[in-house]
């Protein structure tokens, strides 16, 4: 070795051991901080949302709406005198990206929290270092059960019906509708059908023929061809709107006349006719299931309320599902930030949304709970009848477990002024 | 056998498909001596135009040859002011660059369009002709072959019976000895390329309707299926390139539907690997064996 | 980072005019001139190392887990343009490889978890099995791509890019589907306090793989194999009369290519404890090929621009819709491609005008500022 090179190698050691032993002093200080994301006049909360890529389609106007309710409502005096400020970062969909746009929201941006992380595949992958942050992870926008689990991620909670839910319920009016009829199943070959499926034969035992699709492969008709040669005369589907479109349209095509009874996410009327052009006569009389005001209901308060606010803050984008759910979504997180009171920290948010007891535009109540971190806990049937659809029949509400189906009868709450919740 | 019959259906329409594309990538092949990993995109790129004509007009014939004059102009474009100047002695650098431009054309069409799914209406109807029982082929289905085995024989005429077919051939097997006869070999290139993305824009068409729609990405996988098929049918040859396309389709059809939708892409790889190492000059390829 | 730049990256295209000459084998036992090299590279990588660490000592934890990621893509980016710009093979399927590496961390550390085993050794071990097994994964791969050639090999590990989600439904059991895996998070050691910087430590972490990947790869750039890649990327037929084995020599590059892949796909599961379908995309192994090519084909120097733009790539969009206010329309549809578009220009005037990528014309800057220097050194 050249002597040199050695007394190089040894002191720049020297310095690389001694600078790592001196690095801990100043994180001890960061430690101690306020409560982040919080001051006397703001609130800083953080999503991710796909606003390109595959996904965007229908799911990048949810951020859109929920943003425009932050504004009214700050411009009403915020929520104890605080104003909500909403980052809204895309993920495009992709799971690599949103490890990465939560990390710098909670790291970086220093949120207070996490409000309405839309998918699957992607939130799951950040719950353990939510969890390891100890930031609330409030109303996941998906329906996987993964948000469920308070012994393991005490600070992530659910808000919409989960799939097996769904599938008990749209699985219940069947079993009523259609007694004795052929039951088959369609389903993402992910935990959305999975979960959908476990739901529908919690009901009605195991179904006759159950098929799956790949969200890549835009192939269905081998599966669509192997429920009609089943004799399937009613077709439960777990599937995203592109590939409800696309199988309703591969069965007109093959001449398979079944009942289709459509999950919720996979069946706004608006997104599919869209798709279907010309062929959308198919979609008359499918059946499907939503638990908040329907869009085109122009006579529902809430529907009313919202698109007083639609129109001032959110006027690019049309008002539909999404965007009720966008809204709808705001007003619970609004409630929750109320309860937590005036002396904001994470830990009270999580207890408020423990005690629960939210009621809004939803049709049934939430399953908050010390316990359980569940959503809303039910849904009701809906029909496309000329051109439009619209509800029907009970509401019923359930839980994801073996519990029975119970017809829920209490009436929804009107809005209060403004919409903006004030207990 | 019903289920056989009707995926043996299912298989030949979505084959017709991959066929197209496949044809486009044989001519690219057949006239600069390079596998052209930006079809699928400049497919796409001509299909939103075609479409946003269609949708103008109301017309898809019209959308249809404004696909195919984008394409024409596209695939005339790429070679004139990029292609042309891509050093050839490595042939790392054409797909490499192909690739740069799957990036550009792809950002570009989500910066102008947005990335969704835009639907994309069939001309015919898709609801499938019973035969015998068994949902068959649809017309639009019918179409797509039809118009693939039309456009087949055009090139073979083209190819075989006409004096600037014969010097495309003749300019990509021996440029040096047809410029010593006076063929104008970059010019030739040129129509190469247009005719190619001409047919690629033909494919890009026929495709849309059977899937979810218009996106920037939307031929991604198809890009990798219809190399596959043009593989299988060897390089060189243009009805190889619909032979391939046809039986690709129907193994994946087989595929999906014996042993599940989750395997195709693995299913291709099979394929493509057993082709290239067992008869790397493809099933149909008449001249001699390839150095792959 | 940038210290270990300017000696181990050789012109990406030398001429091509005498490829049997310097193929002829040295003398026996010539460890002179090698030895050095290696100290030279081992000094070069202890002042980086040095450097990087009182770097991330004032970075706040995102900035830090920026680094990270730098080094885990450093890993992939140093092996994968030694296969494609040194041997000449275009794989398009490192993103798969990635996918196997870390796969394989989330496997192992589930395993042991699974069995109560702790203990720091764990991680090392699972980095070295995520290296080992993509190591197979490329040895599989590499046997066919012996046998294909430019456009072929490039469809052919095309289709494997495709191939991770498919694979990871059909054995949901295993891999758990769309969902993927997770596994226990790597903290930092006790000794370092309690109130250590936990992205600190992971950028540690990355920055040792890398450097030990680095260092690897600039001492087999300088050796005999390293000189008999070149020569079959050249001339086959020149290299095989010179006594080079090809297709063994092509296997070999693709093994170690697939290894740092498998190792830099491993530190990137590391860095977030968990692995997923969507993280690689066939869109990842298009954006690695951009990394190196604008960073430089052939170059362990380029290897590191290109990680940096790696990461950059991830960040930069929602900088550009941050800083500039537009209409909400119009910033969305900009948001994922404006930058997508700019790479994609880039790499292809790369390919045009400067195939030496960002490494290439930052030597010819020096060597125009100090004239007294050749701008290349062999």
């Amino acid at each position: 070795m050249h002597p040199t090179a050695r007394r190089a190698l040894a002191a720049a050691a020297g310095l690389a051991l001694l600078v790592g032993a001196s690095a801990c002093a100043n994180d001890e200080q960061q430690a101690a901080e306020n409560v982040p994301g919080v001051t006397d006049t703001e609130v800083v909360i953080g999503t991710h949302q796909p606003l390109t890529g595959p996904a965007a389609a229908g799911y990048s106007k949810i951020s859109a709406a929920t943003k425009a309710y932050f504004e009214h409502v700050n411009s009403k005096g915020g929520v104890n005198g605080r104003k909500i400020v909403y980052k809204v970062m895309d993920d495009g969909y992709n799971p690599a990206n949103t490890d990465n746009v939560v990390r710098k929201l909670v790291l970086d941006d220093k949120v207070f929290a996490l409000l309405g992380g839309l998918g699957t595949p992607t939130h799951t992958n950040v719950l353990e270092f939510v969890k390891a942050q100890k930031v609330p992870d409030l109303f996941v926008s998906s329906g996987s059960r993964n948000w469920n689990q308070p012994d393991k991620y005490p600070t992530t909670f659910g808000w919409q019906p989960d799939y097996t839910v769904e599938g008990k319920i749209l699985a219940t009016y069947v079993k009523q509708q259609f007694p004795g009829q052929k039951v088959c199943h369609f389903g993402q070959n992910d935990d959305f059908g999975r979960d959908s499926l476990a739901g529908v034969e919690k009901v009605l035992g195991p179904v006759v023929a159950k098929q799956t699709y790949t969200p890549t492969n835009p192939q269905v008709g081998p599966a669509i061809g192997a429920l009609k040669a089943a004799g399937c005369q009613v077709v439960i589907s777990a599937s995203i709107p592109g590939f409800t479109a696309l199988a309703m349209g591969q069965a007109a095509g093959q001449g398979f006349r079944a009942q289709w009874v459509v999950s919720n996410v996979g069946a706004d009327y608006t997104t599919l006719a869209k798709q279907l052009g010309d062929k959308k006569v198919i979609l008359e009389g499918m059946l499907a299931d939503n638990y908040l005001p329907m869009a085109g209901d122009t006579s529902n308060p809430w529907i009313q309320a919202f698109t007083k606010i639609h129109q001032q803050y959110n006027a690019a984008n049309p008002i539909d599902g999404n965007a009720v759910y966008g809204y709808s979504m705001a007003y619970t997180f609004v409630q929750a930030l109320l309860a937590a009171g005036k002396d904001l920290t994470r830990e009270k948010l999580v207890d408020a949304v423990h005690k629960g007891g939210f009621k809004g535009p939803g049709l049934t109540p939430f399953r908050y709970s010390q316990d359980v971190h569940a959503g809303y806990s039910g849904v009701r049937m809906n029909k496309v009848s000329g051109g439009v659809q619209s509800y029907f029949g009970p509401t019923w509400t359930t839980d994801d477990g073996d519990g029975e189906v119970k017809e829920f009868t209490e009436t929804p709450t009107a809005p209060p002024a403004d919409a903006i919740p004030t207990t | 056998m019903d289920r056989f019959l009707f995926l043996t259906f299912d298989g030949l329409s979505t084959g017709a498909v991959y066929a197209a594309f496949a044809l486009a990538l044989v001519l690219i092949w057949r006239a600069a001596r390079l596998v052209n990993f930006a079809q699928g995109a400049m497919a796409v790129a001509t299909a939103y135009v075609g479409y946003a004509v269609v949708s103008v007009t109301g017309s898809y014939w019209l959308g249809l040859g404004a696909a195919v004059l984008a394409g024409l102009a596209l695939g005339a474009l790429v070679e004139r002011v990029l292609m042309r100047f891509v050093g050839h002695a490595n042939p790392l650098n054409d797909v490499i660059v192909a690739l740069g431009l799957v990036l550009l054309i792809q950002a570009v069409l989500g910066i102008v369009f947005g990335n969704e799914y835009r639907p994309a209406a069939a001309p015919f109807d898709t609801d499938a002709l019973t035969v015998g029982g068994i949902a068959a082929m649809s017309p639009y289905d019918l179409w797509v072959l039809g118009a693939v085995l039309v456009v087949v024989a055009l090139l073979g005429l083209l190819f075989t019976r006409t004096p600037i077919g014969l010097r495309m051939r003749a300019s990509a097997f021996a440029p040096e000895v047809s410029r010593l006869l006076g063929v104008n070999v970059g010019r030739m290139l040129t129509v190469g390329w247009a005719l190619a993305a001409a047919v690629g824009a033909l494919a890009g068409m026929l495709v849309v309707p059977t899937g979810l729609g218009l996106h920037p990405h939307a031929m991604d996988l198809v890009f990798v299926v219809a190399f596959t098929a043009a593989v299988v049918g060897g390089l060189d040859s243009p009805a190889g390139a619909v032979v391939g396309g046809l039986l690709v389709g129907l193994i994946l059809s087989y595929v999906t539907g014996y042993l599940g939708p989750d395997t195709t892409p693995l299913a291709v790889l099979v394929l493509l690997l057993a082709v290239l190492l067992v008869r790397p000059g493809g099933l149909f390829s008449s001249v001699r064996a390839r150095h792959v | 980072m940038t210290a270990t730049q300017p000696e181990v990256a050789p012109d990406p295209r030398p001429a091509a005019a005498s490829p049997l000459r310097r193929l002829l084998p040295g003398p026996p036992g010539a460890a002179g001139p090698r030895g050095s090299t290696l100290l030279r590279h081992l000094v070069l990588a202890v002042l980086a190392g040095t450097a990087v660490v009182l770097l991330t000592n004032q970075l706040p934890p995102y900035q830090n887990l920026q680094v990270a990621r730098v080094c885990a893509f450093l890993c992939v980016t140093a092996g994968y343009t030694v296969l494609v710009g040194l041997n000449g093979q275009l794989s398009l399927g490192h993103g798969a490889l990635m996918a196997t590496g870390a796969y394989t961390v989330a496997l192992v550390q589930q395993g042991f978890e699974e069995r109560a085993v702790q203990g720091r050794w764990i991680l090392p071990l699972s980095l070295l099995l995520a290296a080992a097994v993509t190591a197979v994964a490329g040895l599989v791969i590499g046997l066919a791509a012996a046998r294909l050639r430019g456009p072929y090999l490039a469809g052919v590990t095309l289709a494997v890019a495709t191939l991770v989600p498919a694979l990871t439904t059909i054995f949901t059991d295993l891999f758990n589907g769309e969902q993927g895996l997770r596994f226990p998070a790597e903290t930092p050691p006790a000794f370092l306090g309690a109130y250590f910087q936990p992205e600190r430590w992971l950028a540690w972490v990355a920055l040792l793989a890398a450097l030990l990947t680095m260092l690897l790869m600039a001492n087999l750039v300088r050796s005999r194999f390293g000189r008999s890649l070149r020569a079959v990327r050249d001339d086959e037929v020149a290299a095989r009369l010179a006594g080079i084995h090809v297709a063994r020599n092509q296997v070999l590059a693709f093994v170690v290519s697939a290894a740092c892949a498998g190792l830099g796909g491993g530190v990137y599961a590391v860095l977030t404890a968990t692995v997923a379908p969507g993280k690689f995309s066939l869109d990842l192994s298009l954006f690695l090929l951009m990394a190196i090519v604008i960073g430089g084909l052939g170059s362990l120097a380029g290897a590191v621009w290109g990680a940096v733009l790696l990461v950059a790539l991830q960040d930069l969009p929602s900088l550009i819709t941050e800083t500039f206010t537009l209409p909400s329309g119009l910033a969305q549809r900009l948001e994922g491609n404006l930058a997508l578009a700019v790479f994609g220009l880039i790499l292809i005037v790369v390919m045009l005008v400067a195939p030496g990528g960002l490494q290439g014309a930052a030597r010819t800057l020096t060597a125009r500022l100090r004239p007294g220097r050749p701008a290349t050194r062999r």
